[in-house]
């Protein structure tokens, strides 16, 4: 008995060595803050898994629009379906299925584009269209207001480009900027 | 670069007549960081209440309180995320990859508990652990599993632990995230497969006691190693052992160790052979998994994204396959030389053959462990609670006479007592 309860405790104190061995060496490089997963506009291929990929039943990936990279144009390929009846909101010329983007006039010829976030799912459409023609101010974020920061972004593993991974939770987003204000 | 392309397409306008203002979006932020540092301060609370409760205070009752709020706090509060045992892929990844750092909050959810075990048993899994606690409460009408099943399924999650900790270090993805059955009940959403996986696990819960904690949890794996050395243990009786044999049955997860006094000896000389064949025996699986394991990998490695792309480059490059996939296009428009691609899938497939051998290396050493710990006929005078199986939730205390004196409860008929010291 006494041997075994000997063998024990210099298997604990082994153990208790290498669990603060783990420790050290992780202690080093370790972050007070969290992270948080985002995507990387510039990498994202538009591909619309996004929409369907996250746990959440409704992705917390949204499409955000960069106002000052934005050419407010009037006839927006992120807004409209390619070759529109007619150049104005109606359902049929829309791209976005869920009518997610209101489009109001500024001045001639200038149309201002907004997301209307809660109905956004995502599904990246309008950012593909924006990014193949326009100036690409469209563009995807996962917004942290819905995102529930999953340990393994379910998103991130389908996503094809690679688009998406960790990056620091007091910085957590990767808008597209022009060079003036980036 | 895409987006200067893009700027020259159509600049940005100055609206001179009306003079309109950009407008401003909303940016909301993640919770803040202190939030993260209340979880882990509430994780070690919970802990050093669970310990006290389980092993000091002997209230089950206490037990099944703090397992409620577990369930609610780090289950439904926090959707299950992060939770240590998911944490310690994220702590493999970090010890492999230097440049992966790992969160102060994964640290303390993945190593506390270890702590905690190793001092006092596995009290983490008996109410602190969402997923534990849950199919705790749902365990109405205990069956049995028969030893010999219990001894075959037990040897899943330590193959479970071994194989994501290979895969989270080698950058195979976060597996136990990823079949985690109880993350999508505690969100109310997921995949249909894991959904089903977890209503199926929480029902059979009801009669086999903890299924996913004995049988596929590698985080009880690991704890259960470290609770094998612990400093002090949960105990069935308060004071003396009189092999009365009252609490034999209590334990519906088939932890408690029966007194080797009546049991029937075998002859020893057998036994010795045994335990010398299976100990010769190890060398041996070793060598036929970490092979198996290594062919594995390598027909494996070959539905991996940068692999399957270069095969595919390859053979546009070579003119075997005409025109582009949707895949070979984006990686064509990215401009990266072809070598640089080829030198990736290299580097994934040797990866793959490491991580595979190593996988089988870790199985051969799950199975031959356990043939020869089956191997090995421990004495023991006293029943006792197994100290790698026992999740400390408290059931067996009241089944114990010396117990139901200590706390002034009546006391069956005829059981053997001894007058408190």
């Amino acid at each position: 008995m006494k041997r075994r309860a000997f063998v024990r405790s210099a298997a604990r104190v082994a153990a208790a060595i290498g669990l603060g061995g783990v420790l050290a060496g992780l202690v080093r490089k370790a972050t007070s803050g969290g992270t948080v997963w985002q995507i990387d506009p510039w990498k994202c291929t538009q591909c619309g898994r996004c929409a369907t990929a996250c746990v959440l039943e409704q992705s917390a990936v949204k499409c955000v629009h960069s106002f000052d990279l934005c050419g407010y144009c009037r006839l927006c390929t992120g807004y409209f379906e390619p070759q529109p009846n007619a150049l104005n909101t109606a359902a049929e010329n829309q791209l976005c299925p869920t009518g997610a983007i209101f489009r109001t006039f500024v001045e001639d010829p200038y149309y201002e584009y907004t997301i209307n976030e809660p109905l956004c799912v995502g599904c990246a459409k309008c950012v593909k269209g924006c990014t193949m023609f326009g100036n690409g101010s469209l563009h995807l974020q996962i917004r942290h207001d819905v995102c529930v920061h999953c340990n393994d972004c379910a998103i991130a593993r389908a996503c094809p480009a690679d688009a998406i991974h960790r990056v620091p939770a007091d910085q957590p987003y990767q808008f597209k900027r022009s060079r003036e204000t980036a | 670069m895409n987006w200067l392309l893009a700027i020259q397409r159509f600049p940005p306008p100055e609206f001179t007549e009306t003079g309109h203002q950009l407008p401003g979006f909303a940016v909301p932020m993640p919770r803040g960081p202190w939030l993260d540092h209340l979880d882990a301060a509430v994780l070690v609370v919970a802990l050093a209440l669970a310990a006290w409760f389980a092993l000091r205070h002997r209230s089950r009752r206490g037990l099944v309180a703090l397992g409620i709020f577990s369930v609610l706090y780090f289950g439904f509060w926090r959707k299950g995320c992060i939770c240590s045992i998911g944490s310690i892929q994220n702590i493999a990844q970090g010890l492999a990859d230097s440049s992966f750092g790992v969160p102060a909050t994964v640290l303390v959810f993945g190593l506390v508990p270890l702590a905690f075990a190793l001092l006092f048993g596995r009290v983490f899994c008996s109410s602190v652990c969402p997923h534990g606690a849950l199919q705790d409460l749902m365990l109405l009408k205990p069956v049995r599993v028969p030893v010999w099943l219990e001894h075959g399924l037990r040897m899943i999650p330590h193959m479970y632990l071994g194989l994501a900790m290979i895969f989270a270090a080698t950058g195979g993805g976060y597996i136990i995230c990823q079949y985690d059955p109880f993350v999508t009940i505690f969100r109310f959403s997921g995949t249909v497969l894991m959904v089903s996986c977890g209503i199926g696990l929480l029902v059979l819960g009801i009669f086999v006691g903890r299924p996913y904690c004995r049988f596929i949890c590698p985080y009880g794996a690991l704890l259960g190693l470290v609770s094998t050395v612990s400093k002090w243990r949960v105990r069935i009786t308060p004071d003396t052992c009189t092999q009365c044999r009252l609490c034999e049955q209590s334990c519906p997860f088939n932890a408690i160790n029966s007194s080797t006094i009546e049991a029937p000896s075998r002859t020893v000389r057998a036994d010795k052979w045994r335990l010398a064949a299976m100990i010769v025996l190890l060398p041996v699986l070793v060598g036929g998994f970490g092979w198996l394991g290594g062919t594995t990998g390598k027909s494996l490695m070959r539905n991996h994204r940068t692999v399957k792309l270069a095969g595919r480059v390859y053979l546009e490059e070579t003119g075997k396959a005409p025109g582009t996939t949707g895949s070979s296009a984006v990686f064509r428009a990215s401009g990266t030389p072809v070598e640089r691609l080829y030198a990736d899938a290299r580097v994934v497939s040797d990866r793959f053959v490491l991580a595979g051998r190593l996988c089988g290396v870790w199985i051969a050493l799950v199975i031959g462990g356990k043939l020869i710990a089956l191997s090995i006929r421990r004495k023991h005078h006293d029943y006792e609670a197994d100290r790698a199986r026992c999740v400390a939730c408290a059931r067996c205390f009241q089944s114990c006479p010396q117990e139901l004196q200590r706390l002034g409860l009546p006391v069956p008929e005829g059981a053997p007592l001894v007058p408190p010291p």
